[in-house]
């Protein structure tokens, strides 16, 4: 595996899975904060992604 | 003012039960009664660490005239006994040239810190905090 984009998104699930499970006790409660917490770091990543865009190293 | 003989066994629990908790991920819950959190933990994060690995990540040396490297390699031990699974076959040498090579060490780190906050976890609920 090599897209950039999937690993991302791989990473992002773990991240978030791991935090959701320590941070609530309900199923709902960590679908939810598990959720919202994947969604911020895929729509962070995009966004600071095309923010550097036209900067090139 | 010393303690009691049924403190210094809790405190006695507890240190062994962080232990199993960070040598075992879920292990802490697991014994704590809590069977879903533990099985989720102990399939995640070795599975995240795995993926690290097949990412051509490194498992960093502890070269404390490379601070970071030193703090990467604490890092990289905090997921307990896969890391001396993955070194004693030979794994975690890390293939610099791999377009996957920083992918993967941010894998092995955040997995390693993963489980470490997993052990606090783990603490507070036996310390009745949760």
């Amino acid at each position: 595996m090599q897209s950039h984009l999937a690993l991302l998104v791989v990473f992002a699930f773990f991240v978030s899975l791991i935090f959701a499970v320590i941070a609530k006790d309900e199923p709902r409660a960590q679908l939810r904060f598990g959720g919202l917490m994947f969604g911020g770091f895929l729509a962070s990543a995009l966004v600071l992604g095309w923010l550097m865009y036209p900067f090139p190293l | 003012m010393r303690a009691t003989a049924a403190e210094q066994t809790q405190s006695g629990t507890l240190v062994l039960l962080c232990l199993a908790s960070w040598a075992v991920p879920g292990a802490g819950h697991i014994w704590l009664g809590r069977r879903t959190k533990g099985l989720i933990f102990l399939i995640a994060l070795p599975l995240m660490f795995a993926f690290g690995l097949g990412l051509h990540g490194r498992l960093f040396p502890f070269d404390l005239n490379e601070p970071l490297v030193g703090l990467a390699a604490i890092a990289d031990l905090g997921i307990g006994i896969p890391y001396f699974i993955a070194t004693s076959l030979g794994y975690g040498g890390g293939e610099v040239r791999a377009i996957t090579y920083e992918y993967g060490n941010a894998f092995l780190i955040v997995a390693g810190l993963l489980n470490l906050l997993v052990v606090i976890d783990a603490f507070d609920v036996a310390m009745g905090r949760k």
